[in-house]
């Protein structure tokens, strides 16, 4: 029997085991929604369509899935850019469907037209535009198989009308064979003894663990092997928290520009640096030519584009991090060396800078009220057993620092592109996969007016997202960088006028709870954990609170601002 | 260093936009490059001439790797090639210079493909030192116009990499 092209995007989604999507409607996408009309798949209908891309991406970041989207054509598509571009650079599998003109009316500028797949082409790990209904099928399959394989990524489907409209006979194809893409999952084992060797030459090694870790199945399992197994300590990225336990005493905390001292001094001063899922990234080495000045490098990566790209690699390991590190285990395991007692003073010093400058703020009795105070009253409370994502700025650094995440998964942020308005989505994504689940989206005043009509799709879905808003009234990364480099000029980082937080929820049928004072801090959380619809807690914390320590952008980590 | 690379790539729309994009979007230079169908109408080559330090040209083939419709990417430089470009040059050529051109295009293996009363049309080929080397010398009796092809290249016959249905 023929289907048409809009019944094949639902056929397709169905083999390809997808119960739930986030879109919104339009013009040039109708055909799909009537086919979705009566199939089994669960629509999110979000507010605005860049919500519909981070809800699909934290869904992904929280099931390991490929998350969809799907929109309509012209300011449906162009609305998808942020989403698709915090996606690609976090390396997130999702597939976003796009309504298209009529081929015939493609390049003719006609209403609602925008060549979506020209504009996504750099921020997508792959993108078509379907002209003919009997490929379409093939090519959903490939966009799956592109986006959840290999180092993840968005992908996009552009459907023009008329091939929504079009028939053809459907048959889902079984395998995809692509010529041109064929990632590489066994790390090569004569590498792997290179690394293995180097490390056995160590004095002070040390792991630099990031997103590739969360993403490889079990690769986390296999890197607490590597630690504890050969006594070598771990530090994450951003994108790798929850990749190791965050109370191991192994555990470094985060590096980089806010990581922690005891992380910092580690990677300054290592003879070998073992780099797993990780690429470098600015924010992490801070001034390039200073970083790890002493080490040899190992870099662990299933991208093999991602090695030697920022920092020269000594030893390369192209492969799926599981895979390397089982081999590596194996591979060190096979040394005869007594490896606690050849990292014994390493480890030493590292206690040493854990006791000399420890993660810190001053939370004086009756207030005013510090963040870091609120998130670590969050992680008792919920005993560290949130899924959390974060908007972007301070409130996702205060949230990286305090919370304590110690399984993969549970932590979803925007590394790479910084995307501010990602987290509340994001955590409407995660609690749509998990709905039974605890999901709490950490935000700022700036940062939750970035998709704040958002409110509207966690009350009709009854999604219990909480947010906990830490409101100073600034913009508030950018107000410390003002206060710490630009000599206090505040331009246009005030936000004095906020909505009432509190009336916002409400008027939308949320809940809406203050905090004003520490000794609120506690209850009010408490409250907020016992309700089970979507809740905004508006914490109001001292305004020109500051996240340390700090590297500041482009110095080596040695200069490192402490209080 | 200049670097001549080779690339088999699907034969559909925008592939082209995604090598541009690659090269535009990360600051990597292209100093020229040629599209056309090989034997197989479902597969294009690409060759494009790039320069850059060792670890640069490195992350240009790698980037070029991960694009889905590239199928191989080859480096001409790191092996035996044979490279050629060829350009097409209208000079003005007065009467009391018409022999001294033809002598210079009879050097250089040239050919005068179109003829005017002040103009001779030069067809020239070869690599880029030799038609730089002609194009110097026509330079003293004023060229009108140039049209180059950029580089195409390919590997020596023992070292060549198969295009599909190709003997």
């Amino acid at each position: 029997m023929k289907l048409t092209g809009a019944q094949i995007v639902i056929q397709s989604l169905i083999k390809e085991g997808v119960n739930i999507i986030f879109g919104l409607p339009g013009g040039a996408i109708i055909d799909v929604y009537d086919a979705l009309y009566d199939s089994p798949i669960k629509h999110i209908l979000v507010r605005h369509e860049q919500a519909a891309i981070h809800a699909a991406d934290g869904y992904a970041r929280a099931t390991g899935r490929v998350g969809v989207a799907m929109v309509t054509s012209g300011p449906g598509a162009t609305n998808t850019v942020t989403g698709l571009a915090t996606a690609y650079m976090d390396s997130i599998p999702i597939v976003v469907f796009t309504g298209q003109v009529p081929t015939k009316l493609i390049g003719n500028d006609a209403f609602q037209e925008a060549d979506i797949v020209g504009i996504t082409r750099p921020c997508t790990k792959h993108n078509f535009l379907v002209k003919d209904v009997n490929e379409l099928a093939k090519t959903i399959k490939e966009a799956f198989y592109i986006a959840g394989s290999g180092r993840p990524g968005p992908v996009l489907i552009d459907l023009p009308k008329d091939v929504q409209q079009a028939k053809a006979e459907f048959e889902y194809p079984k395998e995809v064979r692509l010529a041109g893409y064929n990632p590489k999952y066994k790390a090569h084992i004569g590498q792997v003894k290179k690394a293995a060797q180097l490390i056995a030459s160590a004095r002070r090694p040390v792991i630099y663990a990031g997103g590739g870790v969360i993403y490889s199945k079990g690769a986390n399992e296999e890197l607490r092997r590597l630690a504890e197994g050969f006594s070598m300590p771990v530090t994450n990225t951003l994108m790798g928290l929850g990749g190791f336990p965050g109370n191991h005493p192994l555990w470094l905390g985060m590096l980089g520009m806010h990581g922690t001292y005891q992380a910092n001094m580690a990677v300054i001063h290592c003879d070998v640096l073992i780099g797993i899922g990780a690429r470098f990234d600015d924010r992490v080495t801070g001034k390039l030519e200073e970083f790890a000045p002493d080490a040899k490098i190992v870099h662990i990566d299933i991208d093999p584009a991602s090695i030697s790209k920022n920092v020269i690699v000594d030893v390369p390991i192209v492969g799926d991090c599981r895979d390397a590190l089982l081999k590596l285990n194996q591979a060190l395991s096979n040394i005869n060396i007594d490896w606690e007692d050849k990292h014994r003073d390493w480890l030493e010093q590292i206690e040493e800078w854990k006791k000399e400058h420890v993660l810190s703020y001053n939370q004086p009795e009756g207030g005013p009220l510090k963040p870091q105070y609120v998130i670590e009253k969050l992680y008792e409370l919920t005993k560290g057993k949130a899924i959390v994502s974060t908007e972007v700025g301070q409130n996702q650094m205060w949230a990286a620092q305090y919370y304590k995440f110690d399984r993969p998964r549970t932590f979803l942020t925007s590394g790479g592109l910084g995307t501010m308005g990602y987290g509340f989505p994001a955590a409407i994504g995660a609690q749509a996969a998990f709905p039974e689940k605890l999901v709490i989206d950490i935000a700022g005043d700036g940062s939750i007016q970035m998709n704040i009509q958002e409110l509207a799709t966690a009350v009709s879905y009854r999604l219990p997202v909480k947010v906990a808003i830490l409101n100073n009234g600034y913009l508030g990364m950018v107000r410390q960088w003002q206060q710490l480099f630009y000599r206090g000029r505040y331009s246009q980082t005030s936000l004095e006028y906020s909505p009432d937080f509190v009336k916002l929820a409400e008027a939308y049928g949320a809940v809406g709870l203050r905090a004003t004072k520490p000794d609120e801090v506690e209850a009010t959380i408490k409250e907020a954990l016992s309700k089970d619809v979507p809740v905004f807690i508006d914490f109001v914390i001292e305004r020109e609170e500051n996240v340390y320590p700090m590297v500041p952008a482009g110095a080596p980590l040695s200069h490192m601002l402490l209080v | 260093m200049r670097h001549t690379i080779s690339l088999l790539v699907e034969n559909i729309p925008g592939v082209l936009a995604r090598v541009a994009g690659l090269f535009s979007g990360r600051g990597f230079n292209i100093e020229s490059l040629c599209v056309a169908e090989t034997i197989d109408p479902k597969i294009s080559r690409i060759t494009l001439v790039t320069n850059g330090d060792e670890q640069i040209i490195e992350q240009i083939k790698k980037q070029l790797n991960k694009l889905i419709n590239i199928i191989k990417v080859v480096d001409l430089s790191e092996i035996e090639s044979v490279q050629r470009e060829m350009a097409l040059i209208k000079v003005r050529a007065a009467p009391e210079h018409r022999a001294e051109i033809l002598r210079i295009v009879d050097i250089f293996r040239g050919k005068v493909v179109d003829v005017s009363p002040d103009y001779y049309t030069v067809e020239i080929t070869g690599d880029a030192n030799k038609l730089q080397a002609f194009i110097e010398l026509l330079k003293h009796f004023r060229i009108k116009e140039i049209a180059r092809t950029g580089t195409v290249a390919l590997p020596r016959a023992r070292k060549a990499f198969k295009e599909k249905g190709e003997e």
